[in-house]
């Protein structure tokens, strides 16, 4: 398989908002970075020939997690605005050397040369359709799926109700 | 099987939540007691007729395959006291209507999430079911919405995001060598390239991502808070079933059915299993705070399983499949009296507690049970767990890790002692005059818990017959 610069740009395009969602200040910036660096990701899937994996991927990540990340962190005590900018600067200390561990793990794992010294295994004949792979061999993880989402709208209703209450 | 222990609860909850009025709320309690119930006979009813039977054919409607064995059976068996017992303790825990249901709501998915790690034999679909037990997890720990338990849930929802991408990348290098994510076209691929590099890599992400589940030293930065932090009956789950459940028995699983017992593998959980349990123990006898001296002793106490684990033997295994009972219902057992002991006194604090046994009998009592359980002292069920684990250490030569396993358990009975003598025991303190038992609720599920802890120990040969002696059957 053949990676274009298209996927190396899509690479960086997801390595770049994977950061902007650490680093920011704004919660709501963070979760739309969050969003970008998943909906990236899938594309990066797609491009690569893995539909199921990117639809998986795209439902996953994109919707649930951010809701139950986003639930969770907004529960907590609001800051001021100087605690926040206070809170910032510490947060861009901390990570200053994030996108340098990166660049330097890159480099690391270039230079050693890790041999791909294992058996590859031989693509099958005839390639399953992505109905037969959703309804005939993984649907036990679509069962799975139902059921992180149905944890996902209990953790929303159990962690937001109280919340709304607490706001009147 | 699946179909029964997985789409029964999650159809119930999603009716119990669609039904009209306050019924769904009133039935609740009623319907994950019986789920729990059931789990509980179907797991003692291992190779019943009832297996091939009516069971079969429910999984034939579905679709669903089970591929269980006696590991699987002792886990299932774990997991539906556990949540009954949890269960049982947030009714006199958890007083509002809506609170309570909204629990009951997230202990079902909870316990979908561990059953379906105990029973599939595929690696992303086991992966599936980490994350339902992670997200769960998660939402149960912040449920009293304090800064304590948000602070708790943040710290594990972090850590648990480590251990995801670790595993995620783990799995994706090994789908790179096989043709599919079944153990056994995994296991296969694994053994063609056994001196492989990148799966070497990649076998280590995964058990690293396994020992941040399982609260291993030194990934375990995360549990004394959150078992601390959570209520009580969410404690119970936590420090009972739900580490053991995403962190051992998945090592245990992946490393007969997948891995395979190598001699760097071994090295690695010997060493990580031997500085939990000691890491465990010496800052348990530090703490004053009851729920984080229970949380760092769990550290210790899993440390044990995974040097079980470690020795790559049967009777390593059985040892650590039997301590992973006794260890989930011993524990289980010091929380529920915790939750009676922090209703009753309003506090956590060892120092600010004394004397009450005489007012907390059955509290006092079957704590001592637990506690003795849990230093190993026969015939309670924890002496012969410890002792297959160690018998094993001595066979496989491993003679230091033999001695600070025997060493520890001396720790273990000193901050046991201290948190006896502390609580417990000499004069009543001021205050503590016109202290009353614990709720009904409380008493019976412990006595029940240390009646389970007495026979465990006083039957082993039954159990020994019964459960164990066919572990030896998942050593490839």
């Amino acid at each position: 398989m053949n990676v274009t610069n298209i996927d190396l740009s899509l690479l960086g395009i997801m390595l770049l908002a994977a950061l902007w969602t650490v680093m920011g200040r704004s919660l709501l910036k963070a979760t739309i970075g969050l969003a970008l660096t998943s909906a990236v990701l899938t594309i990066l899937i797609f491009r690569l020939n893995s539909p199921l994996a990117a639809v998986f991927e795209l439902s996953v990540c994109t919707g649930l997690i951010t809701v139950v990340f986003v639930s969770t962190i907004s529960l907590t005590k609001p800051l001021t605005h100087k605690e926040i900018i206070e809170m910032s600067k510490n947060r861009h200390k901390r990570y200053i050397y994030l996108p340098l561990i990166l660049v330097l793990t890159a480099i690391g794992l270039v230079l050693l040369k890790i041999p791909n010294d294992f058996a590859v295994p031989q693509p099958p004949e005839t390639p399953l359709s992505v109905q037969n792979i959703l309804w005939n061999v993984r649907h036990l993880d679509l069962f799975g799926q139902i059921i992180i989402m149905l944890a996902g709208a209990f953790g929303v209703v159990t962690l937001f109700t109280e919340r709304r209450k607490d706001d009147r | 099987m699946p179909a029964i222990l997985i789409l029964v609860p999650l159809f119930g909850v999603m009716a119990l939540n669609l039904m009209p009025g306050k019924f769904g709320r009133r039935v609740a309690f009623w319907f994950a007691a019986g789920i729990f119930a059931i789990q509980i006979a179907l797991a003692v009813l291992k190779g019943h007729v009832i297996w091939s039977g009516a069971l079969d054919r429910f999984d034939t409607l579905f679709r669903l395959k089970f591929s269980g064995d006696n590991l699987s059976f002792i886990t299932l068996l774990c997991i539906g006291i556990v949540s009954l017992t949890s269960l049982i303790i947030s009714r006199c825990t958890i007083r509002d209507e809506k609170e309570s249901f909204k629990f009951i709501n997230i202990l079902i998915i909870a316990s979908i999430g561990m059953c379906g790690i105990v029973m599939v034999d595929d690696i992303f679909s086991l992966y599936v079911f980490l994350e339902i037990s992670a997200i769960a997890s998660f939402i149960l720990i912040a449920f009293s919405k304090d800064i304590n338990g948000l602070e708790g849930s943040f710290k594990y929802l972090m850590l648990s995001a480590v251990a995801t991408v670790l595993m995620l990348a783990s799995i994706a290098i090994l789908l790179l060598t096989s043709s599919g994510t079944g153990f056994s076209v995994l296991r296969n691929a694994v053994a063609l390239s056994r001196n492989s590099y990148m799966i070497t890599f990649a076998i280590g992400l995964f058990l690293s991502g396994l020992f941040i589940k399982g609260g291993l030293v030194p990934f375990h930065g995360w549990l004394p808070d959150a078992y601390s932090a959570a209520p009580a009956p969410v404690s119970i789950l936590l420090a009972g079933v739900m580490t053991k459940v995403c962190g051992v028995y998945t090592l245990m699983r992946l490393t007969s059915s997948v891995f395979g017992f190598t001699e760097p593998i071994k090295n690695i959980l010997l060493l990580v299993g031997t500085l939990s349990i000691i890491v465990g123990a010496f800052a348990a006898l530090g703490q004053n705070n009851f729920k984080r001296m229970l949380a760092y002793s769990s550290i210790s106490q899993v440390g044990y399983l995974i040097v079980g684990i470690g020795t790559g033997t049967a009777l390593g295994m059985m040892g650590a499949a039997f301590h992973l009972f006794n260890h989930a219902i011993f524990k289980t057992l010091l929380f529920v009296n915790s939750a009676a002991l922090e209703k009753e006194t309003g506090t956590n604090s060892m120092d600010r507690m004394g004397g009450l046994s005489y007012r907390m009998p059955v509290t006092g009592t079957t704590s001592v049970i637990a506690m003795l359980s849990a230093c190993g002292v026969p015939p309670l069920a924890g002496f012969w767990s410890k002792l297959l684990i160690i018998i094993a250490l001595w066979q496989t030569a491993h003679y230091s890790y033999a001695v600070i396993a025997i060493m520890a358990s001396v720790l273990t009975l000193a901050y046991f002692l201290y948190m006896q003598r502390q609580i417990f025991f000499g004069k009543l303190k001021s205050g503590f005059e016109n202290l009353k038992e614990a709720c009904p609720e409380n008493t019976i599920t412990a006595s029940l818990l240390a009646g389970i802890t007495i026979a465990a120990g006083v039957a082993f040969p039954f159990v020994y017959n019964y459960f164990l002696v066919q572990i030896k059957d998942i050593i490839r």
